[in-house]
Order: structure tokens, then C-alpha cells, then sequence
């Protein structure tokens, strides 16, 4: 027998046994993963390249053709104005939302967690408008905010202040709007800041109380804020992409309106998809919505690793 | 967690913001249930008194009752949700179990489709699959309802980075045993899956119970109309004037939600800050 040979015959059964068992896995991997692949494609990737060639298309639903029209719809985009408020009102509401609820609820975090008493009831409390179906809540901010019967008017009236028509004039809308989105958001992003003030070890507190940090506030600058960037971070990008995909208030309460003041991209999406069956024209506004989602999110990463390297 | 929990006095100042937070939180709810209790004129009145002088409990809630079918829409939601539920499992724990733990050609590429999926929201998808949907003849169906949402990617990759944390001798020890790798999944991963599974199926109920967005584009049918439909369908029915019932169908299509949260407050927020925490 030669050396070769041993040496080949040692190693034999190892390699054959990794082989079977590389093939073995190999055959029951692909069956295991083959329901979740085959939705995958009927239910994502295919629609997705949908979309993709939707949008340069003049494609309209129920009609029998449609012609390649490039960019043609991405040029209308711009002449629409529609269109162009959808835009705006989504970008002012999104600044409206994402500082108010993550500064609203940073603060309600950091009061929970400077004591012991009612951490779980407030944690539930400001944490229960994210599992309120959004369409019944709407409805009863509508009664709130109503002009002449709602309790806000009859507030301000008390005090002899105006009382605005907070969804029907398009000054206010938004803002409305925006303030319920704020209501909304504030429990989830507490929720996150608890997680990650609980992470933060105790001791550097104390550590920074003897370093000369004496005041609550030196504390929170020098040891909550830096340590709690991530969450920060991560906080922001999640109330972004929440905030732009806002749907369900501004269709139950406003539809829009009044005059486009509170027409956002999503709806936008939905009254030309499904309401005038401009698909070609839907597609392409739904690749700008996504081509936000994505930067967005991109952003995030960015950062996340700038963090990283330094950190 | 805190040893040096000050003495009440001194966390007042605290508790008192706390307390007129939490009150500007619940408005919408006190409000809510009294406006339901009210009869029409006292709403008119817009007092700022919360209890009734002639309660209308019956009056309102029996008019939604009979307006609109509150329990079909319950029902539709509790099939839509767990149907979703259910096939979102189905597919995504042996898909993950595969991800984790066995090495096979191509599961490098499958994770990088894993990843693309988790950068698409859904909305995106709503024109072709309305047209499949409708070439198929299932638009006004469960099946609209739930198909497009059976491929969760976010299960995928939280169940996989669960799977990774198991020990490999488990699945070890189940092969010598002459497990195969299907039962492996089902009977050994499976029971040590439990917290990611319940975290998960609340995250995935409470998102699927609050959509409104895909049932509005593929049901016109009433009888298939989801919780958050209903109410949409009781204002344009009732033309949005009266509060009292209003706020009655709102009540009912909110409380089941609200009362599984009151129950389960802690594994409500751990399932649905889930995505947060993961990222």
C-alpha cells in the first residue's frame, strides 16, 4: 500500500462522510426553505420587478394595452400638483413627528426610569395607543377635535382663545394630523429608550457623580446621552419610516383634504392605483416612496458603521 | 431595579408629569367610551361633562349592532390575522431552522434575499399583486387577504438568529437518534422557539389587525370586511353625524386589541418593539 494511498483511505471516510452529509443537507435545505422561496417570489420578488416595469409604462387598469413610455411619468411627477403637496405634506410631517415623539418620549423615559413607582403602569399607559386599531382612534379624534361640538374647542372657548377647525382648515390639518401622529409614536419610541437606559451599567453614574458631575443634567449629558446614541439612532430611523408610510389617519379623517393639505405619498399611491386605475403613474410614484425608504435607511447605516469605528 | 428609591415627597415632581402625560394619553380613550354612552342632544351640547344625564349605552350600541355586522368583522379579523399567522410560521421556521443550521450551497445568496426583502415595505408591492389577485378572480377573498403577507422575511431573520443561539448537539443528538430533518424542526427547534414565536405572533397580529391599507384595495365585499373597514363602512352609512354610535362601533372594533394588551402588557411590548430591539 502505498503512502498516497493510506493516506487517501485514511481521509476517506471523513471526506465522503462530509460530503454525505453536505448533500444531505444540501437536499433537505432546499425542501425546508422551498414554501417560504416560493412565496417569496410570487409575493415579493416578482411584484417588486412588477412595479419596477409598471412604472415606465402608461399601463391603466382595465385597459388592453399600454405603450413603454421611459420616464415620462416621472416628468408628469413633476408637473403635478397634486402630487408635489403629496410630497411636501409628507416631508413636513414627517419633521413634525419624528423630533416631537422621539424628544416627548426621551423624556418620558428618562422620568420612568429615575424611580421605581408606576414604571409598569406608565410603560402600559403612553404604550397603548400602538396596539389601538389607528382607524377607531382616528374617528375618535375626530370627536376631539371637532370645531364646534369637540372638547379641544370647548377648552380654548373656556379660556378665550380661537378655536381653530383643526381638520377642516388647511392651516391646521396638518399639524392635526401630525399631532395625532405624535400621540401614536411616543409609547413605541419610549419603550426603545427604556431598553436602552436599562442597558446603561449603573456604576457610571457614579463613577461621573464622583468625577464631579453633580447635577441631574451634567449626568444626562455626560453618561445617558453619549451611551444612549445608538438607540437614539436606531429610534430615529424607525419613527422615519413609520412616519412616511402615514395612511390610515389621513384616509379616515381628512381623505386628503381639505384642497390637497393633507395628501401624503401613500394615498397619493392608493387614489391613483386604485381610484383613477393609473397604474403606470402609481408605480412610478410608489418607486419614489420606496427610493425614500431605502435612502433613508441607507443613512442609517451609514451611521450605524461611522459609529462602529470610532466607538 | 433601584435600591435608593427616594421617599414619596421628594418624587412627586416626577410622578406629577408623569401623571398629566399619561392623562393627555388616555383623552381619546375617556372620551371615546363616555361620547358612547350619550344620547345625540347631549352631544350637541358640547359640555365638557364626561357622565351622561340619560344614558344612551343601549341606544348606541345597539345601532351599530344593527347597522353593521361588528362580529362578522371581529371574525374576518381573527381569520385574517391568524391565517397570516399561521402560514408566516409554516414557512419561515424550517426556512430559518436551514439558515441557522445546515450548510448547504446557496445559503449565502438566500440571506442576501432575506436581507432585500426586510428593506421593502409591503405597500410597494399593492399594484402587481392587485393585478395577479384579480387575474386569478381572488379579489374578494381570505386568500387576498392573507396570501401576500405569508413570506414574512422579518420571521425569517428573527428565527434564524434565534436558531443560532441553540446548542448544535440538540440537533445533534435528535439525528442520532434517527430524527429526520423535518421532524428535527417541528419537535426539537420548535418548543425551544417559544419566546421568539410569541413575541412574534404579536408583533404580526397587532400589524395585521391594524392594516388598512391592502384590505381597503382588495375587499369591496361587506361581508369580508376587516375591524378597521367596519368603521369606515358604519361612517359613510351613518354620513358621520352621529358621535354617540360612532364612537360605540370604534369602542367595540378597539377592545379586543386593547384588552389582550391589558391582559399581556409585557409580551405585548417585548412582540412588538421587537423589530426594534433586533436592529
Amino acid at each position: 500500500m502505498s503512502d498516497a494511498a493510506a493516506a487517501a483511505y485514511a481521509m476517506a471516510p471523513r471526506e465522503r462522510s462530509r460530503a454525505r452529509s453536505l448533500v444531505g443537507d444540501g437536499g433537505a435545505a432546499w425542501l425546508l426553505t422551498l414554501p417560504a422561496i416560493i412565496a417569496y417570489l410570487l409575493m415579493i420578488l416578482l411584484p417588486l420587478a412588477g412595479v419596477l416595469a409598471l412604472a415606465f409604462t402608461d399601463y391603466e387598469f382595465g385597459g388592453t394595452s399600454f405603450r413603454w413610455i421611459g420616464s415620462e411619468n416621472f416628468a408628469d411627477m413633476l408637473k403635478d400638483r397634486t402630487f408635489m403637496a403629496s410630497i411636501r405634506n409628507t416631508v413636513i410631517y414627517c419633521f413634525f413627528v419624528v423630533p416631537l415623539s422621539i424628544g416627548i418620549a426621551l423624556l418620558l423615559a428618562i422620568l420612568i426610569e429615575a424611580g421605581a413607582r408606576g414604571r409598569a403602569f406608565f410603560r402600559a399607559v403612553f404604550f397603548l395607543p400602538v396596539v389601538s386599531l389607528t382607524v377607531a382612534m382616528a374617528t375618535a379624534w375626530q370627536y376631539l377635535l371637532h370645531p364646534s361640538i369637540g372638547p379641544v374647542n370647548a377648552v380654548l372657548r373656556g379660556l378665550g382663545l380661537g378655536t381653530p377647525n383643526w381638520l377642516g382648515s388647511s392651516d391646521w390639518v396638518l399639524m392635526s394630523l401630525g399631532m395625532i401622529g405624535v400621540w401614536e409614536n411616543v409609547g413605541f419610541n419610549l419603550v426603545l429608550f427604556l431598553a436602552g437606559l436599562t442597558a446603561i451599567p449603573r456604576e457610571l453614574y457614579g463613577a461621573a457623580e464622583v468625577d464631579g458631575a453633580k447635577s441631574a443634567w451634567s449626568r444626562f449629558a455626560l453618561v445617558t446621552w453619549p451611551l444612549l446614541g445608538p438607540t437614539l439612532l436606531f429610534v430615529i430611523i424607525i419613527t422615519m419610516t413609520r412616519s412616511i408610510r402615514v395612511f390610515d389617519s389621513v384616509q379616515t379623517l381628512t381623505q386628503g383634504g381639505p384642497n390637497n393639505a393633507s395628501e401624503v405619498l401613500l394615498r397619493t399611491i392608493y387614489q391613483e392605483g386604485f381610484h383613477y386605475f393609473k397604474f403606470g403613474y402609481s408605480a412610478a410614484i410608489t418607486l419614489v416612496f420606496l427610493a425614500i425608504v431605502l435612502a433613508v435607511m441607507l443613512v442609517q447605516t451609514r451611521l450605524i458603521d461611522r459609529r462602529i469605528h470610532y466607538g | 431595579m433601584r435600591s435608593d428609591s427616594p421617599s414619596l415627597v421628594k418624587d412627586l415632581p416626577r410622578l406629577a408629569v408623569l401623571c398629566i402625560a399619561a392623562f393627555i394619553v388616555l383623552v381619546p380613550y375617556v372620551w371615546m367610551l363616555a361620547v358612547s354612552v350619550k344620547p345625540q342632544d347631549e352631544v350637541f351640547r358640547a359640555s365638557l361633562t364626561l357622565l351622561p344625564e340619560r344614558w344612551a349605552l343601549i341606544e348606541n350600541y345597539g345601532k351599530v349592532l344593527r347597522t353593521i355586522p361588528v362580529l362578522t368583522f371581529v371574525i374576518n379579523g381573527l381569520i385574517v390575522c391568524f391565517g397570516i399567522l399561521f402560514f408566516q410560521l409554516l414557512f419561515a421556521i424550517p426556512a430559518a431552522y436551514a439558515l441557522a443550521k445546515l450548510n448547504f450551497r446557496g445559503r449565502e445568496i438566500l440571506f442576501g434575499f432575506v436581507m432585500l426583502g426586510l428593506l421593502i415595505p409591503y405597500q410597494t408591492t399593492a399594484l402587481p399583486l392587485y393585478m395577479g389577485f384579480h387575474q386569478a378572480g381572488l379579489l374578494n377573498s381570505y386568500t387576498a387577504l392573507i396570501a401576500p403577507f405569508t413570506c414574512s422575511v422579518f420571521a425569517i431573520f428573527l428565527f434564524r438568529q434565534f436558531f443560532k443561539a441553540l446548542p448544535d448537539d440538540l440537533i445533534a443528538a435528535a439525528r442520532i437518534d434517527g430524527m429526520g430533518e423535518f421532524s428535527i424542526v417541528w419537535r426539537v427547534i420548535l418548543p425551544n422557539a417559544w419566546p421568539a414565536a410569541t413575541a412574534f405572533a404579536i408583533f404580526s397580529v397587532v400589524a395585521h389587525w391594524n392594516d388598512l391599507f391592502w384590505p381597503l384595495i382588495v375587499i369591496q365585499k361587506g361581508s369580508l370586511y376587516t375591524p378597521a373597514m367596519g368603521i369606515l363602512a358604519f361612517r359613510s352609512v351613518e354620513s358621520g353625524d352621529d358621535y354617540g354610535a360612532l364612537m360605540a362601533a370604534a369602542t367595540l372594533v378597539a377592545a379586543p386589541l386593547v384588552i389582550a394588551f391589558l391582559f399581556a402588557q409585557r409580551r405585548f411590548i417585548e412582540g412588538v418593539t421587537m423589530t426594534g430591539l433586533k436592529g
